[in-house]
């Protein structure tokens, strides 16, 4: 057996490389900077990286390229699309982060010892979020671009094991916390062992592990279809276990309620992005000749996830797992686009990821604001009366409730519709049918919560609003104008992403 | 067509204005209304500008586009927002910056006591963005964008002073009712998109050459419908003497010179439009005698200085829109009649203004009297106007009054007598009723109590009303000499056509003018001049009097026929609503709620258990696909 060297086109790969540096660059300033300075250059290298990172993306967003790592990396329009929103969400997060009053001192102590008292008391600080981050960015941007499984297998890897962590960083109840990251991991690693079992079955069935391999075999249709279908069913759930889709659900309202609020926000919007542009990418290349064995299931999951979202968020009294159910009611509306299985479908999809990302992203923001003495306040019926003691910041929240409702004048309007106009396209009136009547069930609690903001009296448990650093009211203030814009100019985004999203084989 | 760069400035400057005096709030009060004042002369002395550059070119290269962006872009649905500046926007151009200028002067003083004269002037400034706006779109949508702008701009400032709650009454009545003609806008625009596939004016005007006559008439009426509401027309003109509850300038500048003349603006511009619609254009004329007659007659009765104006007004747009429905032999003259009224009236406005500032804000006309002693500028430049209106040789209006009717004359057959007359009879009460506010504010007896003390306004009241009324001197020969306007306007709206068979001579209808104008005075002058006038208005007054009191009964009309009835159905809408909708949306509810709470079950917290609900899942969906493919 020769080994040959590998040829890489750096330039294609400079985005994910820019981000790795960064972070690498991280855990040596977390080794080696004195305390005082660590946080201020963490977050400067942080900040830098992903900026950087965008730029080289944009620079190089024209090419296209199958062999930018040796067939294992695609590069396309939809992949720069996909990068391109995972690298802004990271930016707007990432200042969210910046506010680390609600990050544990010192995540290694055990909860409740002296050391992490002491810790807490001389704010004797760690920052290996940040490095975390830029971890889990590397991973995200991998995800949606790698075109065979083990690539696609070590990206789900690389973006997960940070998140995994991160999601027990919290500095109030810390157990809770904890939990949170634990579940996250051991599920995480039970659904990874299916993915796994995917790939062994699409190799056995096809000889390949790329995706053109795979689609050949499958328009060959020579293998043994038993595999081909064990093959799909057992890479879904890995990676429908990351978008959260019903029944690979049930970690996401514990992680998201346990995380920091900050992470929460990151973990949703960009998440989201990878995982679907890495379904898309692998329903729409590999497996879109085999659309009559997994496109009857796909609906079946696209339906009860937005059914499912819709129906037990009403019931949440908390509003960080309110907007995770918000969140899997959403994953099941995306899912539309990838039955869709049309140019249309993934247009739709990139425009619905990026404006979800974003107003997911302003949302989180928003509910770190919301304390009291003892951290942040997630009960809702401690919210009420929010409008008339803060309406800024309520508005802004109401704002993207609406949107996450799909009201017009939002940038979530424009992508429900187009979503489901791309889905009824291509013949899938029951997606159509559930995708309304949910979004109905949706936005009877998103409204909820305005009125509950806005037309009932305040309660006087010291609840308030907190004033936002600079960081916090600048994504806040960014990802509201973008939803506003999206909603009433989205000509622009919507002609873009129309010229420049294919995905090549 | 010429393109041009800096069309959009001349709408920026005021937009600009009002933005920094409403976001800067009362930081700015100090020196907001200099800006403010100083913002409106700058796009006065760019519509100068465009003037001159226009008058340079030759006749076919006088309109300019501006593309501003691309707005919608949805199919075949393409709509730029753009501007065109031709020879008829710019008239309102000028109109527009030049009378709102002075009136921002005047606001000055006129509004220095009070502790808001920066809003009113970031208010001023929004209208006058909004207007430019209107007039300038260069499609339907676009107009659409400032029709709905003065729509806010005329509400904010109606009820400026809403502290009394009846104000802020009055500015809600004006805005709902301005509602009903603004559905008539968007109706005529939808119409033209279904029908023409196109809102732009040159679009349509292309297309009404081969567009059904069915589809240009639905379209012509409900550009009607928008011309009532906004202009005051008959049915729908019961807003506009409620509308003087704003402070006078307001009055001055929305509700007599500029805004409410927008319908007549809507409807020469859709020229294209009524020209192929008969019927449509037919009930334009009968929309503006009826209104001028039922202006003219309200006018009669009124006691509140201002609201007798604002009936003139009513009146006097009625006149507008019979030209424009006369068609091409018309529009000029409605265009005419639009700008020098926009100097009389505005003029005469500011002058009832500063009477009330002399007089307390005094407004009913019985405890005037004899204030041409006191207040002789206002006297003066109110008496200029005066003249105007009633059209005496060689004031402004008798041109451009004296126009209409002689067209309306030579309209042909029934219907130009017919209009004609109304038209003369109208121009008779004009003199009575406008000679009856003259006497009784200026040169009757004294009917004042004793604590008042008349005094004439200062400098920054009464420069504008000396320019407005030189306006109302010089303009009607201005216009007329040569053709001007006649002619400058004709590439827009058609070549002025001359009827074939003159029914009379225009000497013989200014003759006839005259005479009525001379009865009207005189009747006038008799009652109220020689004869003395009690200082509260009697009781024991005919029918006739009575009902004219009230407006003609405008607003019992619409109480019994529209707002009773909306009233019953909106009940038992209600009521529908309440037990058939709410029912199902609480029964859906409550059952999405238990059922949320059933499944909520699910979330044990045990990973154990999630990790169940995976391997399920994985089953289930292996069978699923198993099953499919089967």
């Amino acid at each position: 057996m020769n080994f040959t060297a590998p040829v890489l086109n750096y330039a294609l790969l400079a985005p994910m490389l820019i981000v790795l540096a960064g972070a690498l660059v991280g855990v040596l300033i977390e080794a080696f900077a004195p305390r005082a300075s660590r946080h201020n250059s963490q977050l400067f290298v942080t900040i830098a990286s992903l900026v950087i990172a965008l730029s080289a993306l944009l620079r190089v967003r024209k090419q296209v390229s199958v062999s930018a790592a040796m067939g294992s990396i695609t590069f396309d329009g939809a992949g720069v699309l996909f990068q391109a929103s995972i690298l802004v969400i990271a930016i707007l997060s990432v200042f969210l982060i910046a506010d680390q009053e609600n990050f544990t001192a010192l995540p290694a102590a055990v909860p409740g010892s002296d050391e992490e008292r002491h810790s807490l008391q001389t704010d004797m600080r760690v920052t290996e979020v940040y490095p975390l981050t830029l971890f889990a960015v590397a991973g995200m941007l991998l995800f949606p671009l790698s075109s065979d499984l083990i690539t696609l297998f070590v990206a789900l890897e690389m973006l997960s094991l940070p998140l995994y962590l991160m999601a027990g960083l919290s500095r109030r109840r810390r157990l809770l916390s904890q939990e949170a990251a634990l579940k996250y991991f051991l599920l995480g690693a039970f659904s990874s062992a299916f993915f796994l079992f995917g790939v062994a079955y699409l190799y056995g069935y096809s000889g390949s592990i790329t995706f053109s391999g795979i689609q050949a075999s499958i328009v060959g249709g020579s293998g043994n279809d038993v595999f081909l279908l064990l093959g799909i069913a057992f890479i879904s759930v890995g990676l429908l276990f990351k978008v959260g889709a019903v029944p690979f659900h049930a970690w996401s309202p514990d992680v998201y309620q346990g995380a920091p609020t900050a992470i929460t926000g990151f973990m949703a919007a960009a998440t989201k992005v990878a995982a679907f542009g890495a379904i898309l990418r692998i329903f729409y290349v590999a497996f879109a000749n085999a659309e009559w064995q997994w496109k009857p299931a796909l609906i079946l999951i696209s339906i009860v996830t937005m059914v499912f979202g819709s129906v037990v968020a009403i019931s949440q009294r908390d509003v960080k797992r309110m907007l995770a159910y918000s969140s899997i009611a959403h994953a099941g509306f995306l899912l539309a686009g990838v039955i869709a299985l049309s140019k249309s479908g993934l247009e739709a999809s990139i425009f619905y990821l990026f404006a979800y990302g974003i107003a997911t992203v302003g949302a989180f923001g928003i509910v770190t604001l919301v304390r009291d003495s003892a951290g942040e306040v997630t009960d809702l019926n401690r919210w009420s009366g929010l409008g008339k003691r803060s309406p800024l910041i309520a508005s802004a929240f109401a704002f993207f409730l609406l949107a996450f409702a799909g009201i017009p004048l939002t940038s979530g309007f424009i992508g429900k519709f187009s979503i489901f106009s791309a889905a009824y396209e291509s013949g899938s009136t029951a997606v159509l049918i559930a995708g309304v009547l949910s979004s109905a069930i949706a936005a009877f609690f998103y409204i909820r919560v305005i009125v509950l903001m806005f037309f009932k009296d305040p309660v006087e448990d010291g609840t308030s609003v907190v004033i936002p650093s600079g960081l916090t009211t600048t994504t806040i203030a960014v990802t509201s104008v973008i939803t506003l814009v999206l909603g009433i100019y989205p000509a622009p985004l919507i002609n873009f992403i129309a010229s420049s999203a294919f995905f090549i084989r | 067509m010429v393109t041009s760069t800096t069309l959009v400035y001349l709408i920026a400057l005021p937009l600009f204005g009002s933005a920094i005096l409403l976001l800067a709030g009362r930081r700015s009060d100090k020196w907001g209304h200099l800006l403010a004042t100083a913002l409106s002369a700058s796009s006065f002395a760019l519509g100068l500008y465009q003037l001159s550059q226009m008058l340079g070119r030759s006749t076919e290269e006088r309109a300019i586009t501006q593309k501003l962006f691309s707005w919608i872009n949805v199919g075949t649905f393409n709509v730029d927002a753009g501007l065109l500046l031709d020879q008829l926007s710019i008239c309102f151009v000028l109109l527009i910056t030049g009378v709102g200028t002075l009136i921002h002067i005047y606001s000055i003083s006129y509004m220095s006591h009070d502790e808001n004269r920066r809003r009113f002037f970031a208010y001023l400034n929004l209208f006058i963005a909004a207007m430019l706006l209107l007039v300038l779109g260069n499609s339907y949508l676009n107009l659409y964008v400032g029709w709905e702008g003065v729509g806010l701009a005329s509400y904010l400032l109606i009820g400026f002073w809403n502290q009394k709650p009846a104000y802020a009454t009055a500015s809600k009545k004006a805005f709902v009712m301005n509602r009903i003609g603004d559905m008539g806008l968007s109706f005529a625009i939808m119409i033209a998109f279904a029908t023409l596939g196109t809102v732009s004016f040159r679009g349509v005007q292309e297309a009404s050459h081969t567009a059904s006559k069915a589809a240009l008439t639905a379209i012509g009426i409900m550009l009607l419908v928008a011309a009532t509401g906004k202009s005051a027309q008959f049915p729908l003109q019961a807003w506009l003497g409620d509308a003087m509850a704003g402070p006078t300038p307001v009055s001055a500048l929305i509700h007599a010179a500029t805004m409410v003349t927008a319908g007549v603006y809507l409807i020469v511009r859709s020229n294209f439009i009524f020209d192929a619609a008969p019927t449509a254009q037919l009930l334009v004329v009968i929309v503006g005698a009826i209104t001028l007659m039922f202006g003219a007659l309200v006018g009669t009765a009124k006691d509140d200085i201002k609201k007798a104006l604002a009936a003139s007004t009513m009146s006097q747009i009625g006149y507008m829109i019979l030209g424009a429905g006369l068609g091409p032999a018309g529009y000029a003259f409605a265009i005419m009649h639009l700008l020098t009224h926009g100097f009389f009236k505005a003029g005469m406005f500011l002058g009832a203004g500063s009477v009330m500032h002399g007089m307390n804000d005094q407004v009913d006309m019985r405890r005037y009297g004899a204030l041409r002693k006191f207040m002789p500028i206002t006297f003066a430049t109110f008496g200029l106007g005066y003249l105007a209106i009633i059209g005496v040789p060689p004031f402004a209006g008798f041109y451009s009054k004296d126009a209409i009717i002689e067209t309306a004359f030579n309209a042909g057959g029934v219907k130009g007598i017919l209009l004609g007359s109304t038209a003369l009879l109208g121009a008779a009460i004009t003199a009575f009723y406008m000679t009856r506010v003259m006497v009784l504010t200026f040169t009757s007896k004294e009917r004042w109590d004793d604590n008042q003390h008349p005094h004439e306004s200062p400098l920054l009241m009464w420069i504008p009303m000396a320019i407005l009324a030189i306006g109302s001197v010089t303009t009607g020969f201005l216009f007329t000499r040569g053709h001007a306007l006649v002619n400058w306007l004709s590439p827009v709206v058609g070549e002025h056509a001359e009827g074939g068979k003159v029914l009379l001579q225009p000497a013989v209808v200014s003759g006839l003018a005259l005479i009525a104008v001379i009865i009207g005075v005189g009747i006038a002058i008799a009652k109220y001049q020689l004869s003395d006038v009690d200082s509260v208005a009697p009781q024991n007054v005919s029918v006739f009097t009575r009902v004219a009191r009230k407006d003609l009964m405008q607003d019992s009309f619409n109480e019994a026929v529209f707002m009773k009835p909306g009233q019953a159905l909106t009940a038992l809408l209600v009521k529908g609503d309440d037990k058939v909708i709410d029912g199902a949306v609480r029964g859906v509810a409550a059952t999405a709620l238990g059922t949320g709470s059933t499944l909520r079950k699910t979330q044990t917290g045990f990973a154990r258990s999630y990790a169940a609900f995976i391997l399920i899942g994985a089953i289930v969906l292996i069978a699923g696909i198993w099953v499919v493919t089967q």
